[in-house]
């Protein structure tokens, strides 16, 4: 059977005044394909993943998820249609209790939509969720206000407000900056599960080490522009990669 | 020595916040006794009061709701600086359907909350993208806008208003509406902002991007806060009408819109209880300064610099604290 793509970015343009965040940006996703996008500081990333979910208008250029053009959708509508994303700076809702900050979601008019979605006591399904990622069910963890948790749990949280709209794509912001080794590794089998259940991935990283070992696919960002895609043994060995990380490094 | 505050629930809060509460008079009070006394004070107030103090009473209860309008939009992100649009806007639709129509302040009322809080809500439908001090300056202007379109225009009686206005039956019908009108609204609204409902409301007050990013419509929902916080405030004004008998451009006058917002902030916003207990303060104390001519705003300014400075978190939050965690200064360990 020939799959056809999930997502279809095609000729992403943007410009923020002067600055030219995203030239020319393609490339296609298949579902339950993994995408790992590296690049640079301010090699456009996080601008990519607002354009995709329309947080950030584009100049030019369109997206298409499930064959259908989203790029003229509000930001909520896409969320809808199936593409949850986390943000690089997480802000919860701080003087609420964790478990609360997942009513949010869990509210959203995505849960009426899903037949055979989630359904029930939404604070005891922020319960679930939060144990799905790490929180342990009988620590008072996922009562504290959010304000006071440390980033590590933060950002499960982060995770977990996505999960909870049970989406198709997801795109992952930096979920591992800010997290020690033995943080990351006990996300990285969160990640693995829900692409065991056929979901698609985008994850942004800078951690090339830990993002290497699960991603399928590289893309790599610079000055806006993908200067590479493909495994990511490939990938590390293009002149053209590897000259924009020493550059990067040299600044 | 360095000392610190601590801060310990108390061991009846604890307990009562269980359904065993119901099973001992003392915690069942304990629980029952911030809503009954305020309820029980709101309800034997008109009885005690003589005849000026009834008048008082009324406009205390007029700007309590003002508040509590204020607040519901404040929760939601929106600082609101016109609360004088709502209750003008109510004003003259209870005005207009009196005048012109002459149905009852029975009717006029309920169909001006409703008719009033749709026009404030379409009147600002296009505003509700402004974030922050964007939103606030343009609802500081719409109410003076509208003074002078009534001006220009001479609609609903120009300069003159509209008078003679149908009254309500008697001043026991007048306090007793809308002191009733008054607890349903803190407690009704008070539970909603406890709801989910009221959660992502807050939330969008919050970080509104995240509500975006649940797949939630937040145009939807400030524009449902905008049109429950139009309704009371032009309830108010609907009442007010019938009280005075006359509607007139006064009622978009800025203290309507001030006054709430000192309530709130005095009485301590974010509980709605807070803005109410606000009014409950200011408006008697403006009255009891009456007498003192121009030094009267003075000392009031002075009396609110003095609240805020000493109970910056707001009456209510400290009376809160009181009431469910005792304090005690210990020494800090080195
Ligand atoms: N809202 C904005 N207004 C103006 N310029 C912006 C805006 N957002 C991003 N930019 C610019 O676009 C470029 C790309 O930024 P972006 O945040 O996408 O980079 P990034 O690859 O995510 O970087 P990082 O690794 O630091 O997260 C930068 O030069 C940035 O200054
Ligand atoms: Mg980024």
């Amino acid at each position: 059977m020939i799959k056809t793509p999930i997502l279809q970015v095609d000729n992403l343009n943007k410009s923020f005044g002067g600055v030219r965040a995203i030239r020319q940006v393609s490339f296609d996703l298949m579902p339950g394909e993994l995408l790992g996008v590296i690049g640079p500081n301010g090699s456009g990333k996080t601008t990519l993943v607002n354009l995709i979910t329309r947080f950030v208008k584009p100049t030019s250029g369109t997206v298409a998820f499930k064959g259908q053009k989203i790029s003229h959708l509000p930001p909520y509508k896409i969320v809808r249609l199936g593409i949850a994303r986390t943000f690089q700076m997480v802000k919860p809702f701080y003087h609420l209790p964790a478990y609360k900050n997942m009513i949010i979601p869990l509210y959203s008019p995505r849960m009426k939509q899903l037949a055979g979605g989630r359904y029930g006591d939404r604070d005891a399904i922020a319960l679930d969720l939060l144990e799905e990622v790490g929180f342990e069910r009988d620590s008072h963890v996922a009562y504290k206000p959010a304000g006071a948790l440390p980033q590590g749990y933060l950002k499960r949280l982060e995770l977990a407000k996505a999960l909870a709209l049970e989406p198709d794509l997801f795109i992952l912001d930096e979920l591992f900056s800010g997290l020690s080794l033995a943080e990351v590794a006990s996300i990285v089998p969160i990640i693995e599960k829900i692409r065991l259940q056929g979901k698609t991935i985008i994850m942004i990283e800078h951690r090339l080490k830990e993002l290497f070992r699960i991603a399928d696919r590289i893309i790599v960002m610079n000055n806006g522009q993908k200067i590479a895609d493909g495994l990511a043994e490939e990938v590390m060995e293009n002149e053209a990669v590897k000259s924009a990380y020493l550059g990067a490094e040299a600044d | 020595m360095k000392k610190r505050k601590e801060r310990i629930d108390r061991g009846i809060k604890a307990r009562s916040s269980d359904i065993f509460a119901l099973l001992s008079w003392r915690e069942m009070l304990y629980l029952s006794a911030p809503r009954m006394l305020p309820i029980i004070g709101c309800l034997t107030l008109p009885l005690i009061l003589g005849p000026y103090w009834q008048k008082v009473l009324l406009s205390v209860a007029v700007f309590a709701l003002l508040a509590i309008s204020w607040d519901i939009l404040a929760q939601t992100g929106m600082v609101s600086l016109g609360q004088a649009l709502f209750f003008g806007v109510g004003a003259y639709c209870a005005g207009v359907m009196n005048h012109y129509f002459g149905l009852s302040p029975f009717i006029t009322l309920p169909v001006a909350s409703v008719l009033g809080g749709l026009i404030c809500t379409l009147l600002l439908l296009p505003v509700l993208r402004l974030r922050g001090i964007y939103f606030s300056m343009v609802t500081l202007i719409i109410p003076l806008m509208m003074v002078r379109v009534i001006e220009a225009t001479k609609v609903f009686g120009g300069t003159e208003g509209l008078s003679g206005m149908t009254p309500l039956p008697s001043i026991w019908i007048e306090l007793y509406l809308v002191i009733a009108v008054l607890l349903a609204a803190l407690f009704g609204f008070r539970r909603m902002m406890d709801s989910d409902y009221g959660l992502i409301l807050k939330g969008i007050s919050d970080n509104d991007r995240s509500v975006i990013n649940a797949g939630i419509n937040i145009y939807q929902f400030k524009a449902q806060a905008l049109f429950i916080a139009g309704s009371i405030g032009s309830f108010c004004g609907a009442f007010m009408t019938h009280v005075y008998m006359f509607v007139g451009m006064p009622v978009f006058a800025l203290d309507y819109s001030i006054l709430p917002i000192a309530a709130a902030v005095v009485g301590g916003p974010g509980t709605l209880a807070g803005a109410a207990l606000g009014a409950f303060l200011l408006v008697p104390m403006s009255e009891a300064l009456r007498g003192l001519g121009g030094l009267r705003i003075v000392l009031y300014g002075v009396f609110l610099v003095i609240f805020i400075i000493a109970l910056p978190e707001g009456i209510f939050h400290y009376m809160q604290r009181k009431y469910q965690q005792f304090e005690r200064w210990v020494e800090v360990e080195k």
